[in-house]
C-alpha cells in the first residue's frame, strides 16, 4: 500500500478545518485510508534553514490511483464531507490554431506500441503543487505502471516544443538528445552507460536495453522530447513558470495507459485557467487502427440493482435516498428511467478499479459508515462441524508423544538442500524434492522431505538446555508427484529426537512402540517370513495375515551402523515401509553442531488414515 | 536434596555440636578453619532445622596471602635471598654465579632491584655484584608473617603488597553459633518420608519425621509439552467446531498460479504476484489445468469464465482489460494464502445439490501453513500460520459478517470491534477488523474480512444470489500480542527456546 506525506495544515486548510489528530484519524477509518504518523511532535529536518512543516503519513489503499497526491486526497475528502460536489471533468477544444498531433510510427510495436497525450492549459503552479506533479508521477510509475514497464509518463513545457509530434522508435545510436538536467548532449547508447549505475534511474534501462530500437518522441523541429521509459530531453522541461503542458505516456498495456493518462489530467486539472478542463492530443495509428482523441473523460455509466444494494448492506433505502448517500464518494447516480429496481451510476473517471456493482456497494456501505450499518444474524443456516482426518490423526499421536514426555517443537518446512540431503548422507535423486525458483536466502531452497532437519536445528539451537533433550514434531513434508494437477502432494509425518549422553536408542524405540499401540497396530514378532527390504517403500499385498509392524536392521548412512531399523507396517493386508528409526551417524551429529548422541524416528502417519 | 553431600554434613554436624557442649558460643571460622562455609552452612541448616542450635551470619574481607607471599616466609624475601648469597661470596657473585647459587632467575632480577635502589650491593672488581653492608632488615617477610597471623593489615600496605602480587582480599562468611533449645550431642534419627516399610512394620507410630520445607519447589516433573502455538491453535479450532465449521484440507503447499491467484480475481500483474512476494516452483516446473475433483465440475468452463472474467469481463464485470495469459495461470507457486484451498472448496460447492437443488450453504475453515518470499525480521517469517474462514449462504449482510465477527472474537476475549473499509482484490466490500488493545492503548489490527467477488463465485458456477463472507487472521500476531513476545522466531521455526515450549501455560483465551 503506498503511503502519501502530505502537508498536515494544508491540508486541513484545503479541508475547511483544523482537525485534531483524533479527529482525522477517524475520517481516515471512516473513509477506509489510514493515517500513518503525524510528524507535528517529531523531529524534522531543516532545509535551507526552514524546518519541514508537519506531515500526515496517510497510507492509500492498492485500488485508489486517485488518492496518490495531495490534490486526490484532499478532493475526496471534501466530496465525502459534503463540502463540494463531485468534479465534472471537461474536454475543451484546443485554444491554440495547431492542435497536438502525435502520429505514430509502427516501428514502435517492436518496443513499446502504445501512446497518449494531453494538455493541460494555464496551469498556474507554486512549489507545493509543482512537487506533488512530480510526485505523483513517481508514484504512479511505481504502482500501476509496474516501475515504468507498462507505462512511463512525459511532461513537458508545451511552449519550448511545437506539433505534430511523432512517436518512433529508432536503433539507439541515431537517437542523440541532452537528457534532462545534463550539460552534454548523447546518444541513447551512451546514454544508457551513463546512466548504468543511476540509483534512480538505473533499475529503468532493462525495461528497453536489449531492444533493437528504442522508443522515442519528437517534435516538428526533431525536438526530442523523450526516450520513454527512461528520461525526458532537457529541452523542454517543466519549470515553476511553466503554464501550459504537455503530456505524453507511452505503454505497453493499453488499459493501464488509459487510467493514467486519466490521473494525470484530472488531478491537475484542478490548476487550469478554466478548472476540471483538459485539451485532448490527436493519435494518429493508422497501423494499429488506434487513431482516437485522447483523453475522452468520459465517465462509464453502470447500473446498480437497488435490491442487491439494500439487500448486501442491509439497507432499506429508497433509489433516491441510495443515490444521496452514493454522491459522498463522487458518484453521479440517478434511478434508472426503464427500471424501477436498476440505478444508473457514473463511475467517475477516477475510479478505474470500479469494476462491478459489488464496488459500488461497498462505497454505499462507506457512505453510510460500516460501523453504523444494521447488524443481523450471521447467517441462517445450521452446519455440521467436523475436523480434517489427518489433523485429528495427528492430533491422536501429538498428545500420545505428549503425554509420554517429549515436547513439541515448530520448526520450518522450508530448509536449505544440504540440511534436507548432504548433511544427513542422503542423496537427492531428482524425483523427490520441490526446489523453489526465488528464494531470498539459501536457508530456504527446498521442501522438506523430512522432519529431521528441523529438529536437529532446533537441538542446535537449544545447547543452554539440559540434557536430555526429548522433542518431536508431527506435520507434512512436501514431495514431487508429476500425476497431480498441483504436480506435488503433502505427507503427514511424525518424528522424534533424543539428546543426551547416551543414545536414547531404545527411548525412541520405546515411543514408536508406544504411539502405534495406541494407534491400535501390533508389534509382530517371531512369525515365519517378515522380510520387508525386498518391499520397500511400494505396498504389497499380502491379505490374510494379521495386521501390525515389525522392524528390520537398517543400513544406512544417516546412521550409525547396526543401530537403526526400518518400520513396516501391515494394515488391511498391505505391507509397506513407513519410516525408519536409529542412532544417528557422529558425520550428521557433526554437520548440526550437535556434541551429545542423537537418536530419531521418523514415520509417514498417513498410512493409519 | 542431594545425599552425596550427607555423609560428611553428618560428621560435620557432630563436630560442631561437640565443640558447642565444651564453649557457647563458637565461631566457626576458627573452630572449623579449613571446611568451606557452604559446607558449614549445610551442617548449620541440619542442626538449624531440629532447633538444636540458632546461628548468626558473618560476613568479612580477609587479607590472603598469594602462593608467592608463602615463598617468601619460607625462604626470605627476594632482596634478603640476594644479599644472604653475596654476603657468603667475599669476592663477590657474577650475575651468572649469583643465579646458580639461588637457582630462580626471577628472585635474583627482582632482588638486586631493590638492592641497588637501596644502595647494599654494589658493583665490585671485574664486573662482580659484592654486599656492602653487614646486615639487613627483611621487613617484607617480618610483614607478611605478621598478615598471616592477623590476617589485616593497614590499607597502604595491602595495596603495596597487592601490588606485587602478595596478597588479596577474600570476602569471608563466618557464623556465630549458639546453643539451641533442643541442644543435644546427637540428632536425633529423624526420617523424611513415609514408606511402604512403615506402613508394614507399623513403625510410623514411633518414628520422628523432619519438618517438610514448605519453602521449596516439588520435585521436577519431566513433562512433555505441546507448542504454544499449536496450543493456541487447537484453542481457535474448538471455537470453529463449535460454530459448525468444516475443516479443510489444507494439507498442500504447493499451489498453481490458478488456483493462488486467478481463480481469486487477482489481476497477473498485480504486485502480491511479483517474485519478490511469492515463492515460485522451479523443480517440478509446470501445472495442469483444473481437474473435477467431484462429479459435475465442467473445469473448462470454469478454466473460460476465469479467463474471460479478467481479460473481458463477465457477470457484470468489466474485468481487468489486458491479455490473460495461460502459462501464468500453469506457473507452480508455494501457496501464499489458504484462500486458494478454500477456492477450491467453493468450486466444489458449486456442484453439489441441497434439498432445494442449489448448493446447500456450507461454513469451512482451516489453520495451516502458508509462505511468502519476505526478508525475514522480528515480525515477519518466510511461514506462518493462516487462520481462515469462510461462510456461504443466501442472503448474507455485512452486518451479519460483523455481527458474526463479534462472536467469533468474543470468544477469544476480544471485544468491541470496529471495522474500517480496506482493499482485496478478491473480496468486495473488504474489511480490517480493528480491536481496542488495553496494553498498547490504541485500536489494532487483528484481522481482515470481506465478501467474496461476485466474479470469483460466479465463474465456479455459485448462483448469484449465494453470498460467501471470507477471514482471515496470522496465527501468531494474536499468540505474540497473548504472550508478550516481541520477535516471530521466538515462537515459530528452530531458534524457539525449548524452555518456552516446556513452561507455558495452558492457553484460555476467553481469559484475560
Amino acid at each position: 500500500m503506498p503511503t502519501i506525506g502530505v502537508d498536515k495544515y494544508k491540508l486541513f486548510e484545503a479541508l475547511g478545518k483544523k482537525f485534531t489528530t483524533e479527529e482525522f484519524d477517524d475520517l481516515c477509518f471512516d473513509y477506509g485510508i489510514e493515517l500513518d504518523e503525524d510528524t507535528e511532535n517529531q523531529e524534522r529536518p531543516v532545509v535551507n534553514g526552514v524546518q519541514e512543516p508537519p506531515q500526515l503519513k496517510i497510507e492509500i489503499p492498492a485500488n485508489r490511483y486517485d488518492m496518490l497526491c495531495f490534490e486526490g486526497i484532499a478532493l475526496n475528502l471534501n466530496v465525502f464531507l459534503g463540502r463540494i460536489p463531485p468534479p465534472k471533468y471537461r474536454i475543451v477544444e484546443p485554444k491554440s490554431a495547431d492542435e497536438p498531433t502525435i502520429v505514430v510510427k509502427p516501428e514502435t510495436a517492436q518496443v513499446r506500441p502504445l501512446v497518449a497525450g494531453a494538455v493541460l492549459r494555464g496551469i498556474k503552479f507554486d512549489q507545493d503543487r509543482y512537487n506533488s506533479f512530480i510526485a505523483l508521477q513517481d508514484k504512479l510509475h511505481a504502482n500501476l505502471a509496474r516501475n515504468r514497464t507498462l507505462v512511463s509518463i512525459g511532461t513537458h513545457d508545451l511552449d519550448t516544443v511545437k506539433g505534430p509530434f511523432t512517436y518512433e522508435a529508432q536503433p539507439p545510436r541515431d537517437i542523440s538528445f541532452r537528457p534532462l538536467n545534463q550539460e552534454k548532449e548523447m546518444n541513447a547508447e551512451e546514454l544508457m552507460s551513463y546512466y548504468e549505475n543511476d540509483k534512480h534511474l538505473g533499475r529503468f534501462l532493462h525495461i528497453i536495453r536489449d531492444a533493437p530500437v528504442y522508443p522515442v518522441i519528437y517534435d516538428a523541429n526533431r525536438v526530442v522530447c523523450s526516450l520513454p521509459p527512461i528520461i525526458n530531453g532537457d529541452h523542454s522541461k517543466i519549470t515553476l513558470n511553466t503554464t501550459n503542458i504537455f503530456i505524453e505516456i507511452t505503454a505497453t498495456d493499453l488499459t493501464k495507459l488509459q487510467i493514467v493518462t486519466d490521473m494525470m489530467v484530472t488531478m491537475f486539472s484542478e490548476y487550469c485557467t478554466e478548472q476540471f478542463t483538459v485539451e485532448p492530443v490527436k493519435i494518429v495509428s493508422e497501423h494499429n487502427n488506434l487513431t482516437r482523441v485522447t483523453p475522452s473523460l468520459k465517465p462509464r455509466v453502470a447500473q446498480a440493482e437497488v435490491d442487491y444494494m439494500n439487500s448486501c448492506t442491509g439497507l432499506g433505502e429508497s433509489p433516491e435516498g441510495l443515490c444521496k448517500l452514493l454522491s459522498k464518494m463522487a458518484y453521479h447516480a440517478k434511478p434508472s428511467t426503464s427500471d424501477k429496481n436498476l440505478l444508473d451510476v457514473e463511475v467517475p473517471i477516477t475510479r478505474p478499479d470500479v469494476l462491478h456493482q459489488c464496488d459500488i456497494m461497498e462505497d454505499l456501505a462507506v457512505c453510510y459508515g460500516f460501523n453504523n450499518l444494521p447488524r443481523t444474524a450471521p447467517s441462517r443456516s445450521a452446519t455440521v462441524g467436523g475436523p480434517l482426518m489427518v489433523n485429528k490423526l495427528s492430533d491422536i499421536v501429538r498428545i500420545e508423544a505428549a503425554m509420554a514426555g517429549w515436547s513439541e517443537v515448530m520448526p520450518l518446512i522450508l530448509c536449505s538442500h544440504e540440511e534436507n540431503f548432504e548433511w544427513l548422507n542422503r542423496k537427492d535423486d531428482g524425483t523427490k524434492v520441490i526446489r523453489l525458483a526465488n528464494p531470498k536466502t539459501l536457508e530456504y531452497q527446498v521442501v522438506r522431505t523430512s522432519l529431521l532437519p528441523g529438529l536437529l536445528k532446533t537441538i542446535r539451537e537449544n545447547k543452554g538446555h539440559s540434557v536430555p533433550i526429548k522433542i518431536f514434531e508431527v506435520s507434512d513434508v512436501g514431495f514431487k508427484d508429476e500425476s497431480l494437477e498441483r504436480k506435488a502432494h503433502n505427507e503427514r509425518h511424525f518424528a522424534a529426537a533424543w539428546c543426551g549422553r547416551n543414545s536414547g536408542f531404545e527411548v525412541v524405540h520405546g515411543l514408536l512402540d508406544r504411539v502405534l499401540s495406541m494407534l491400535r497396530t501390533a508389534f509382530l514378532t517371531n512369525e515365519e517370513g517378515l522380510h520387508g527390504k525386498s518391499i520397500d517403500y511400494e505396498v504389497r499385498e499380502n491379505p490374510g495375515k494379521p495386521d501390525g509392524y515389525w522392524i528390520e536392521e537398517l543400513n544406512e548412512d544417516t546412521f550409525f551402523a547396526g543401530h537403526a531399523a526400518s518400520v513396516y507396517l501391515r494394515l488391511g493386508g498391505k505391507e509397506r515401509r513407513i519410516g525408519e528409526f536409529g542412532i544417528l551417524h557422529p558425520s550428521v551429529l557433526e554437520k548440526f553442531e550437535i556434541r551429545y548422541p542423537v537418536s530419531t524416528l521418523e514415520i509417514n502417519l498417513e498410512v493409519f488414515l | 536434596m542431594t545425599t552425596a553431600s550427607s555423609v560428611p554434613t553428618g560428621d560435620l554436624t557432630t563436630q560442631i555440636l561437640q565443640k558447642l557442649s565444651q564453649q557457647s558460643p563458637i565461631v566457626t571460622s576458627e573452630a572449623f578453619p579449613s571446611i568451606p562455609s557452604k559446607d558449614v552452612k549445610a551442617a548449620l541448616d541440619r542442626l538449624g532445622s531440629r532447633s538444636m542450635i540458632t546461628y548468626e551470619t558473618q560476613t568479612r574481607e580477609e587479607v590472603v596471602l598469594e602462593p608467592e607471599a608463602e615463598q617468601i616466609i619460607e625462604h626470605g624475601s627476594h632482596e634478603s635471598r640476594v644479599f644472604e648469597a653475596l654476603r657468603q661470596a667475599v669476592e663477590g657473585l657474577s650475575v651468572q654465579e649469583l643465579q646458580q647459587a639461588i637457582g630462580d632467575k626471577n628472585v635474583v632480577s627482582a632482588g638486586q632491584k631493590v638492592g641497588f635502589k637501596d644502595k647494599w650491593i654494589a658493583k665490585g672488581k671485574e664486573g662482580k655484584l659484592v654486599a656492602t653492608v653487614d646486615s639487613i632488615q627483611d621487613t617484607t617477610r617480618a610483614q607478611l608473617l605478621e598478615i598471616r597471623e592477623t590476617r589485616t593489615a593497614e590499607p597502604k600496605q595491602v595495596s603495596e603488597l597487592k601490588k606485587r602480587k602478595l596478597v588479596k582480599m577474600q570476602k569471608v562468611i563466618s557464623f556465630t553459633v549458639d546453643k539451641g533449645p533442643k541442644f543435644a550431642l546427637e540428632i536425633e534419627k529423624e526420617e523424611t518420608d513415609l514408606t511402604f516399610e512403615m506402613l508394614s512394620s507399623g513403625s510410623w507410630k514411633d518414628t520422628k519425621f523432619k519438618p517438610y520445607n514448605f519453602n521449596a519447589l516439588g520435585s521436577e516433573q519431566h513433562a512433555g509439552a505441546l507448542h504454544p502455538l499449536n496450543k493456541v491453535r487447537h484453542e481457535f479450532r474448538q471455537i470453529f467446531f463449535e460454530m459448525g465449521f468444516e475443516e479443510m484440507p489444507t494439507n498442500k503447499f504447493v499451489e498453481t498460479g490458478f488456483w493462488n491467484f486467478d481463480a481469486l480475481f487477482v489481476p497477473q500483474q498485480h504486485p502480491a504476484r511479483d517474485m519478490q512476494d511469492t515463492f515460485y516452483i522451479s523443480d517440478p516446473k509446470v501445472a495442469d489445468r483444473p481437474r473435477a475433483e467431484v462429479e459435475g465440475q465442467d473445469t473448462q468452463q470454469y478454466w473460460n469464465n476465469v479467463k474471460e472474467v479478467h481479460q473481458d469481463g463477465k457477470f457484470g464485470s468489466t474485468g481487468y482489460k489486458y491479455p490473460w495469459s495461460a502459462d501464468e495461470s500453469l506457473k507452480l507457486v508455494l501457496r501464499t494464502h489458504t484462500t486458494s484451498i478454500s477456492t477450491a472448496m467453493l468450486y466444489k460447492l458449486a456442484s453439489r445439490k441441497g434439498p432445494d437443488g442449489r448448493p446447500p450453504p456450507a461454513r469451512y475453515f482451516s489453520i495451516d501453513r502458508v509462505f511468502r518470499n519476505e526478508t525475514v525480521d522480528a515480525t515477519h517469517l518466510a511461514e506462518f500460520h493462516q487462520v481462515e474462514g469462510v461462510i456461504a449462504d443466501y442472503g448474507l449482510t455485512l452486518g451479519g459478517l460483523m455481527e458474526f465477527m463479534e462472536v467469533f472474537f468474543t470468544k477469544m476475549g476480544i471485544t468491541d470491534l470496529k471495522f474500517k473499509p480496506a482493499y482485496n482484490p478478491y473480496t468486495e466490500p473488504s474489511m480490517e477488523i480493528f480491536s481496542y488493545h488495553k496494553g498498547l492503548g490504541k485500536l489494532v489490527e487483528i484481522g481482515n474480512s470481506g465478501m467474496f467477488r461476485p466474479e470469483m463465485l460466479e465463474s465456479m458456477g455459485l448462483p448469484k444470489d449465494m453470498r460467501v463472507f471470507g477471514w482471515g487472521l496470522s496465527l501468531e500476531r494474536p499468540t505474540m500480542i497473548k504472550y508478550k513476545i516481541s520477535n516471530i522466531r521466538e515462537l515459530l521455526g528452530h531458534k524457539v527456546d525449548l524452555n518456552f515450549i516446556e513452561r507455558n501455560p495452558a492457553v484460555r483465551l476467553e481469559k484475560e
